[in-house]
Parts: structure tokens; sequence; C-alpha cells
């Protein structure tokens, strides 16, 4: 579902960021990505989001080589993807309704599709019964259960994640986990970075790391 | 690909999904295409909406931009209006092809009165008109103002003026001329003065008031643009979080450009409108003056307000100056938080 082939990224500034990473993520597949800061990471992250292109080497979503993409595809290959944020990055003038909702207004889905979906989304991080409230209203994790009903709302067969837990405590973090457990199961290929080692080990799955922008082991 | 992958996971999700998929797959058969239509339509009228709410939400800095556009438009809109007024003016004299013969100070009423005879035996002269001193002196008195000073004067400064109305068939230029210079000829007259020149003359500088005016309204047409751009580009800034958003979650740049493109058109759209009503104040204020300034040269002139085509034209061009402006300045700045 992810295949990462020799991806190298360069920057002018700072040179070689990511070196020659290779990888492979099936679908249905759940991974973890780890690393130092400055590893990569987020560069990786970034570049699975087509937010930026490889220097080096290929890049495939779902099939798709993502580096022969026009700029105007772009959209749609982001489309099938749910990312989750550390800082949730959900609009604190919109309600959790409208926040769960964009993704569907951007793909054009009519009213009665967005409201039943959004409130199985809703649903599904029981959050049933808040669609009216601001995020800032929010507990941490609630907000973090907000953005995780945005990132599915659209049933992507990919969810990356960059920290989803890194601001919440040991119990929300492993209901989190739960969660993500849960979309793995029905297919979702997921990819959680994070620092969180004692969590990693916890649930003993595939842990990609990452060391000065190589690929230490996958 | 992915429609197939849904329908394996379905199984396995709770048993109350199954069913609730099953509804929507039936419903999507028949009604997808209008279903996105409306969407569609939903979409833009949101934006619409939302971003007409957006300015009034932020009253102070809306009423400023607008009020610096609405002045830029009445000023474009204010010349062309004046030149439109010249024009009308011009064209008004355009009819008249008299000439004034202007008679030297030693001839006498009844010598001019011999002269306008022989004139009026002219083939080319329809009528003679005579304005004696004492007329002249009358009229300017009534109408110059200058009542006090003029009884202050020994003698009567004006010329006795003959007022040759050739024949309607005279009405090129060449003839007018010749008739002209036959008249200068006889000793009586002082100089012979074409009334069309004065038209000529007028109708010269209104062509140049005009090409002004045009050059000016497109220098306030770019300065409007880059006021609109600039109000869009400060708009994008503050909200930069929502279009990062939005880019994450797959929105494409129509998506994302619509709203400031809203907001662009609703500037626009307002500041004309606001901008139709200063013109339309102004020029309340200045009718009265005009008129009276009319009827002291007997002319029944009356000032032309804006038709309701080019007031139209006024609020449609405003507009698409606000689409203009932010569309250019989007273009731009989209580009550069692809970076991000």
């Amino acid at each position: 579902m992810i295949k990462f082939v020799n991806v190298s990224k360069r920057y002018p500034e700072t040179g070689d960021v990511l070196r020659n990473v290779s990888f492979h993520l099936q679908r249905g597949e759940i991974a973890f990505l780890t690393g130092h800061s400055g590893a990569g990471k987020s560069t990786l992250l970034r570049l699975i989001a087509v937010m930026e292109r490889c220097s080096r080497g290929q890049i495939l979503l779902d099939s798709e080589d993502v580096g022969l993409a026009k700029e105007n595809q772009l959209p749609y290959i982001r489309r099938k993807m749910g990312f989750i944020y550390q800082d949730y990055k959900l609009l604190t003038d919109r309600t959790v309704f409208d926040n769960v909702a964009l993704p569907l207004v951007i793909a054009g889905y009519g009213h009665h599709e967005i409201s039943r979906r959004v409130r199985a989304a809703l649903d599904k991080v029981s959050l049933t019964g808040k669609e009216k409230k601001y995020p800032l209203a929010l507990s941490g994790g609630e907000q973090q259960r907000v953005g995780i009903a945005r990132a599915v709302v659209n049933k992507p067969p990919i969810i990356i994640a960059d920290e989803p837990t890194g601001n919440l405590d040991p119990e929300l973090s492993a209901e989190i986990m739960f969660l993500f457990g849960q979309f793995q199961q029905v297919g979702v290929t997921v990819l959680i970075a994070s620092h969180d080692i004692s969590l990693i080990t916890q649930l003993n799955r595939r842990v990609l790391k990452l060391d000065h922008g190589q690929m230490v082991s996958s | 690909m992915k429609r197939s992958h849904h329908k394996n996971t379905i199984r396995k999700d709770p048993p109350a999904r199954p069913v609730k998929q099953d509804v929507r797959q039936t419903k999507k058969a028949g009604g997808d295409f209008v279903d996105k239509l409306n969407a569609y339509r939903d979409l833009h009228a949101h934006a619409l909406f939302s971003s007409l709410g957006r300015l009034v939400a932020s009253p102070f800095t809306s009423i400023m931009t607008i009020a610096v556009l609405a002045i830029a438009i009445s000023l474009a809109s204010g010349f062309y209006i004046l030149v439109v007024n010249l024009q009308q003016l011009t064209g008004n004299l355009e009819t008249s092809n008299q000439i004034s013969l202007f008679l030297r100070d030693d001839v006498s009423d009844a010598h001019a009165n011999k002269l306008a005879d022989t004139i009026r035996k002219n083939a080319s002269v329809q009528d003679v008109k005579i304005i004696t001193r004492d007329q002249a002196l009358a009229e300017f008195k009534t109408y110059s103002g200058f009542g006090a000073a003029i009884n202050a004067l020994e003698t009567n400064p004006l010329p006795i003026v003959l007022q040759v109305l050739p024949k309607n068939t005279l009405e090129d230029k060449q003839g007018l001329e010749t008739l002209q210079d036959t008249f200068k000829q006889s000793p009586e007259v002082d100089f012979a003065q074409m009334d069309l020149q004065w038209v000529e003359r007028l109708q010269s500088i209104v062509a140049v008031a005009r090409l002004f005016a045009s050059l000016l309204n497109v220098m306030l047409g770019i300065a409007v643009l880059f006021i609109i751009g600039n109000t869009i580009r400060l708009e994008l800034h503050t909200r930069r979080d929502e279009v990062v958003i939005a880019k994450l979650v797959g929105a494409t740049n129509a998506f994302i450009q619509r709203p400031f493109l809203y907001t662009g058109f609703w500037i626009g759209f307002i500041s004309g409108v606001s901008a139709w009503f200063i013109v339309t104040l102004l020029m309340l204020i200045l009718r009265q003056p005009v008129e009276k300034l009319s009827g002291l040269y007997e002319g029944g002139y009356h000032l032309l307000f804006l038709s309701f085509t080019e007031t139209l034209g006024l609020i449609v061009i405003s507009s698409v100056l606000g689409i203009l402006g932010s569309w250019a300045v989007l273009i731009c700045q989209l580009h550069q938080t692809k970076a991000e």
C-alpha cells in the first residue's frame, strides 16, 4: 500500500534528510515509525502526504507512482489518506461536525451522505452528541478523537498519524491505539510516527526506525 | 480498488453497519449525479454567504477597505460622468454655424443697419441679427454680474455685432470659411468670428479631457486591483491554517480559492454600489449650481446622472475587478503554500 524504493530527499540548505529509504507496508498492516528528532520522520510523512516530492527514488501509494502524478492530481491522492496530528490541526472556528465533515465536503458529497457518515465516524470514536461543540470546548483526548474521526470519515485505505499520543496520558494513548488496531482489522494500512517507546514495545508491532535519514530497521 | 476493499472490510465491522452500507449503495445508484450537482451548488452558495458573513464579522476592516475602494471607483465614475456631460454640452452647440461680425468703433447704428441689409441679400445668408452697443451693454450688465463696474465706465466699450446666420444648406466648413472671408473684406468689419471655431476648440478640449479621464480610469482600475489583491493576501494569511488543513484533507486549489474569490467579489460589488451612491450624492449637490450657471448662459442645460446601464456597468466592472484582484493573488500565493 505504501512502498518506498531507494527514496532520498535533499534540501539545498541542509543536504540529504533521507537517504536510500526503502520499505513496503502491505494492505492492512500497522507499523510504527521511530527515530530521534531530526532523523527524517516528518520529511518522510510529508513525502507520503505528497506535500513534497522526493529528490531520488520512487514512492508508490496504492500502487500509484506519485512521482508521475501531475500537480492537479495530488489532492486526489491525498484523499486516499487520513492524517492525524499531534496538535490535532482542527479548525477552531468550526463545530466538531463541520471539522469532521470537511473531507466529505471537499470530495463533493451531498448533505445526507455527509450527515450520515459524520455521525458514523463520531460514533466510532465515541463522540456522539458532541457534534455542535467547538474544538476548544473539548479535552485534549476528545480533540484528538475529532481529528481521528476526520481522518477516517472518508474511509481512506491509508491512515498516517504523526505523534498522535504526544499530548495524551497513557490511558488515553492506549485508547487511541486500540482505535488504530480496529482500523487495521478492517483492512486499513496504518503508519504511526512515535517517540513513545514503551507504547511501541507493549504493542509488539512492526517498527520502521530512521537514523540520520537512513532506515536502520524495517 | 478502494470500493472492493471496503466491501471486504464491512463483514468485520460491527453488525449494524453492513445494512447501512447496502442502503447507501442502492441510493447512490439512482441519484449520484444529482447529489453531486446539488453538493456543488451548495458549496457555491455556502462560499457566497460565508464570505459575506466574514466581511460582516470584521466590520471595521471591511468598512475601511470598502471606503478606500468606493472613493477610488467613484473618482473614476465621476470623471466619466464629467466627460459625458461635457460631451452633451458640446453636442448641443454643434448645430450652430453662426458667424459673428464685430464692427469697427466708428461705424454708426444706421450704417450697421445698411450693412445688415446688404448682407441679407447674399444668397447663402438666411438672416442677420443686429446687436447694438446699448443692447450688448444691457445684456452684459444682466448676465455678467459686473453691473456696478460697467456703470462707472464713461463710454461704452462694446462694438456693434452682426450675427449672420448662414442658410442651412451651407454646412460644410469650407463654404463657411469662404463666407467669412467675404465679410472680413468689407471695411466696416473689425473681425469675423465663426462660432464653429469655438465649437471645434471646445470639442478638442473635451477630447483631451476624455482621454485624460480614460487614462485616469485605467490607473484607478489598477489601484482597485492592487487594493483588493492586498486585502485578499491578508485574508489568506490569517486563514493560513485553514488553507493548509484543507490541502491536507485533499482540497483542490479550486476548492481553496472559492471562498476568497467570493470575498473579492463582495468587496468589489459593495464598493461599486457605494461608489454609485457617492457619485449620485455629488451630482445632487452640483445640480443646482450647474443649472444656475447654465441659466446665466441662457442654456437650459440639465446635468446628466449615471444611467441605468452605466450604473449596472459600474457595479459589474467593480465586481469583476474584485474577482480578478483576488484571483491574481491566489494564483501566486497558493503556489507558495505548496511547500508547507
